[in-house]
């Protein structure tokens, strides 16, 4: 999944808004709060339009066309919901719909961006139970595949290239050992991250402390 | 398929664990997904394994809904339904407290840190879903090099990528790839 693009656009557009908004305190958002249907309905609109990553809907969605967000404060929620384990987007559709509307809100954003995809989603699975041994089918899903994987190594590369840009050789040394453990010795996963977070926390820690 | 109280326990089980250590999203855990569905449950093939990456990314919705598929294969609808929340339940409960817990505007470094930490590696854990993909999937010379095409073309140009997979699709029925 793509990192969040911090265009100018959208800090020109955050800039644009009252600036005090963003220091009201917790019962006063800056935009009217969303009722749970609204919120149903807004996750659910995004979800579907989303094909091959919903974040960028989320973003048009939240910050440009509900203005329930400005873009600051969606980067911001995206960077805890993009270090939290689990999907990216889940997490967001939790921690959005809980700001506005509790518990009730967390479950209409997370009920709207999974029901409509999974209900579309099972259907195919059926289908595909059904029809996947024609040969024809089977050309074009292996086709599909081709480029889909082609487009996630656009993705990775695209996320690389700060990196590299930055000669961060911490970075790139953590980030080759991670795809040689999973990738190519094809370890547990669990087992790869109980080394590899904690090593990393703690040079990123050092490295960061010997900077300032 | 296989159905019943087990199967669906252990597709509980499964995802419900995983999707603790899913960090960097669903595409940084499709290695892991492959090695526990594929080569310790045998739940499905390499080939049913693609096809399932290949569905979800013609799918609108968000990219983990490649465990629904898998699920259905599993256990059926039940199934479906199943690997769905517990891929995306117990980490969005989790999501849930840490941001009550951190609040709306922290000034604690943390965040930042474990940010920058976590970064490379789910670059790496990314780049290593396409290598295992790329592994399973492109069986033919021809499939490879499309996959080499697609990943300069859209990584040199923003070109939608609905229309490269449809692309792909049509090439894959013509027989090109």
């Amino acid at each position: 999944m793509p990192v969040v693009g911090r265009g100018p656009p959208f800090y020109s557009f955050a800039m644009a808004r009252d600036p005090s908004a963003a220091l009201a305190d917790d019962d006063a958002p800056p935009a009217p709060r969303p009722e749970l249907g609204e919120l149903f309905i807004a996750f659910a609109k995004m979800s579907l339009a989303g094909f091959g990553g919903v974040l960028v809907w989320a973003r048009r969605g939240i910050v440009e066309k509900h203005r329930w967000m400005t873009a600051d404060e969606f980067n911001e929620t995206f960077a805890l919901c993009h270090f939290l384990p689990g999907p990216n987007i889940v997490n967001l559709s939790v921690v959005f719909g809980s700001r506005f509307r509790g518990i009730p809100g967390a479950l209409a954003a997370f009920t709207g961006l999974l029901a409509p995809p999974v209900l579309i989603v099972t259907a195919l699975a059926a289908l595909y139970a059904h029809y996947g041994e024609i040969d024809a089918l089977r050309r074009t899903l292996a086709g599909v595949a081709s480029v889909a994987i082609g487009l996630l190594f656009a993705v990775s590369f695209k996320m690389l290239l700060p990196l590299l840009r930055k000669r961060d050789p911490l970075a790139i040394a953590l980030l080759i050992a991670v795809f040689v453990a999973i990738g190519v010795l094809r370890l547990p996963l669990p087992m790869v991250l109980s080394v590899m977070v904690p090593l990393s926390m703690v040079s990123t820690y050092l490295m960061r402390r010997r900077a300032s | 398929m296989s159905s019943g109280d087990t199967s669906l326990g252990s597709l509980a089980a499964t995802f419900g664990l995983m999707s603790l250590f899913a960090i960097g999203g669903a595409n940084a855990a499709v290695p892991e997904i492959h090695r526990v569905v594929v080569d310790v449950h045998h739940w499905l093939t390499d080939r049913q394994f693609a096809d399932a990456y290949a569905i979800a990314q013609l799918s609108p919705g968000p990219n983990v809904l490649i465990v629904t598929l898998i699920g259905y294969q599993v256990a059926g609808v039940l199934g479906a339904m199943v690997a769905t929340l517990s891929m995306c339940g117990p980490t969005a409960a989790l999501a849930y407290v840490v941001s009550r817990v951190l609040g709306r505007s922290s000034h604690s470094p943390w965040p930042a840190i474990i940010q920058a930490a976590l970064v490379p590696l789910s670059i790496g854990l990314m780049t290593a879903s396409g290598l295992v993909l790329a592994i399973t999937s492109d069986r033919t010379l021809g499939a490879a090099l499309l996959t080499a095409l697609v990943a300069v073309l859209a990584g040199a140009t923003r070109l939608n990528p609905l229309w490269l997979l449809i692309a792909g699709g049509v090439l894959g029925f013509a027989g090109v790839v």
